[in-house]
């Protein structure tokens, strides 16, 4: 497979920060009660990862080993706060919803993870296609779960009704059924990958 | 790199340096907007639930503290060439089933219920729309729209008061009901005044 | 004195950081294969929770709020709990090698614990004072503590049964926690005072 490719494929199946790496578990959990609200949780953490990713590659050379930690702290605070005040600014309801997971995009493992492991040794460009694959598997991760409870709890997907709400198990939106919604999933996601191995 | 304390503090600062600036520049630039964001919400709000008027409520607010109470409301008074037509009160109840719930009542110079818009809750997932629609609906005694807080008893029917429960949700209809008197109880102040 | 017994009862049952915020997932799942280190854990948690929440409470109601830098919370609280924990742990290696030795290996774990951070910015959010916020953070603090150990009590039992292949280890996990989640829902609606 083409190297550039591979980075994509790494991010999204291979090593999928949410199902296989179990990486970022807190706002997995905590902002997938609808299939938008995932979805939205997971873009704004790729926006931010793309950004640090690609920073934090340009100045790997001239920070010192020593304080390579709290300068990646600063770059990826830096976005985070700069997409806070985006989004109050133009999307003030979504921020809403979202609510504390925004900010706590920063201690997102994720994000300190591929600083570390990635961005900290390979080019910007190459750094740039690895924010965006594991942005995506991020992404597409938080989704599916939004997905999944949402139409288990309320029989929508993106708000669109594909059964009566009533025959809904509203425990699946609320916060056990988030629990028990993942585990499945990556039981599920497991099953698949072991299988094609 | 190898470390050293001049590289370091060098590196470190210029880094938090440039950071500091790009915030600093991003702020300056959604400030504005942030502010206008909070804004229009309640813009839209007092707008939904109050009868024309042709003032700017939301400049003319006032704080008004329901009797017995510590914390004051928000109260938009809602004028037509001069004369109150009606107000829209922000008002909240703590009696929840999770946290404090934040709604806007307007109401008519009688008095009368026109409209309601929730604006904050922490109740089960869905109940917001929920409140939204079933103390709207015509269905039963769930309507409040029109009623005067003043002659109906606005508590829900198992309390002995003239309204409809939402089905499996009597604690938030009864927090609603609640935000709701608390309300018209400044309502009734600030018409004494006029 | 009622409204601290109402933000105790609430921050460890109604509002468990863990079942109803989901914050600090990360060491829930990772620290509770064994029961002793899941209490480690938990009392480490306390520690810098108390210690960062009041730290950062006073960061921004003398420095933040009044001079209207309210954007660079994110960013000043991270760096405050990051240096705090390092602090720490030299502080604690110098003079309490015992209390270190407990607690020194789940420190460096702790500043990406969104536990701490969620804590600090939550606080400001609900404009609690100094004094209530240092009581929410032990609360919450013997909430996650109370939590992972019962969580890590079920692991240990779970590490004995057979498991269907693909369930094994975390899904499995995230199940029990599921139902964990559900009896901690028995708690909500309850009000004091």
């Amino acid at each position: 497979m083409n190297a550039k490719l591979k980075i994509l494929y790494n991010g999204i199946i291979a090593e999928n920060p949410a199902f296989v790496l179990l990486l970022g578990m807190c706002p997995t959990l905590g902002t997938t009660g609808s299939a938008m609200n995932g979805m939205s949780m997971g873009l704004a953490t790729m926006g931010v990862l793309i950004c640090s990713n690609v920073v934090i590659s340009m100045i790997k050379n001239f920070v010192p080993a020593k304080v390579h930690i709290p300068a990646y702290i600063v770059v990826i605070a830096t976005f985070v706060s700069v997409l806070q005040l985006v989004m109050q600014a133009y999307l003030p309801a979504l921020y809403a919803t979202l609510g504390i997971f925004i900010p706590l995009i920063v201690v997102n493992c994720i994000l300190l993870g591929r600083a570390e492991s990635f961005a900290s040794r390979h080019n910007v460009f190459d750094s740039f296609l690895d924010g965006i694959g594991i942005g995506l598997g991020f992404t597409v991760a938080l989704t599916i779960l939004g997905a999944m409870r949402e139409f288990l709890g309320t029989g929508c997907i993106f708000g669109a009704q594909i059964y009566p709400e009533t025959y809904g198990s509203l425990l699946f939106v609320l916060a056990p059924g988030a629990f028990i919604a993942l585990g499945l999933l990556i039981a599920l996601f497991t099953k698949i990958r072991t299988k094609n191995a | 790199m190898k470390s050293s304390l001049v590289n370091m503090v060098l590196s470190l600062g210029t880094v938090t340096i440039v950071a500091a600036a790009l915030l600093a520049g991003v702020y300056s630039v959604t400030e504005e907007p942030i502010e206008a964001a909070k804004l229009s919400k309640q813009v839209e709000a007092v707008k939904a639930v109050t009868p024309a008027f042709d003032n700017d409520p939301v400049s003319e607010a006032v704080e008004l503290t329901p009797s017995g109470e510590s914390v004051a409301l928000k109260v938009f008074p809602a004028r037509k060439e001069g004369k109150l037509v009606g107000a829209a009160i922000e008002s909240y109840s703590s009696a929840g089933f999770s946290g404090d719930i934040r709604l806007i009542y307007g109401f008519d110079a009688e008095g009368n219920i026109t409209g309601f818009a929730v604006m904050e809750h922490a109740e089960t997932p869905g109940l917001g729309a929920k409140m939204d629609e079933w103390f709207r609906s015509p269905e039963g005694h769930r309507n409040v729209i029109g009623l005067n807080p003043a002659t109906s008893n606005l508590t829900v029917s198992k309390d002995g008061g003239d309204v409809d429960a939402i089905t499996a949700a009597t604690i938030t209809s009864r927090a609603f009901l609640d935000a709701l008197n608390r309300a018209h109880d400044v309502f009734a102040q600030l018409s004494a005044q006029q | 004195m009622i409204e601290y017994i109402s933000i105790i009862i609430t921050a460890i049952f109604v509002n468990n950081i863990v079942f109803a915020q989901f914050l600090g997932i990360c060491p829930f799942l990772g620290v509770s294969r064994k029961l002793s280190s899941a209490t480690g854990m938990g009392a480490a948690v306390a520690f810098v929770m108390v210690l960062a929440t009041a730290v950062t409470w006073l960061l921004q109601d003398l420095v933040l709020t009044p001079f209207g830098l309210g954007f660079m919370q994110t960013i000043v609280f991270i760096l405050v709990i990051a240096a705090l924990v390092q602090m720490l742990e030299i502080i604690l290696k110098k003079i309490a090698p015992v209390l270190y030795s407990a607690l020194g290996v789940f420190l460096p774990l702790i500043t990406t614990n969104c536990a701490v951070l969620g804590v600090a910015i939550e606080v400001t959010r609900k404009g609690y004072n100094l004094g209530e916020s240092i009581v929410y953070a032990f609360a919450i603090a013997v909430g996650f503590t109370m939590a992972i150990s019962i969580f890590a009590g079920i692991r240990e039992q779970l590490a004995l049964t057979s498991v269907p292949k693909a369930m094994r280890g975390v899904p499995i996990a995230l199940i029990c926690a599921g139902l964990l989640a559900m009896a901690f829902m028995g708690f909500s609606g309850i009000k004091i005072g």
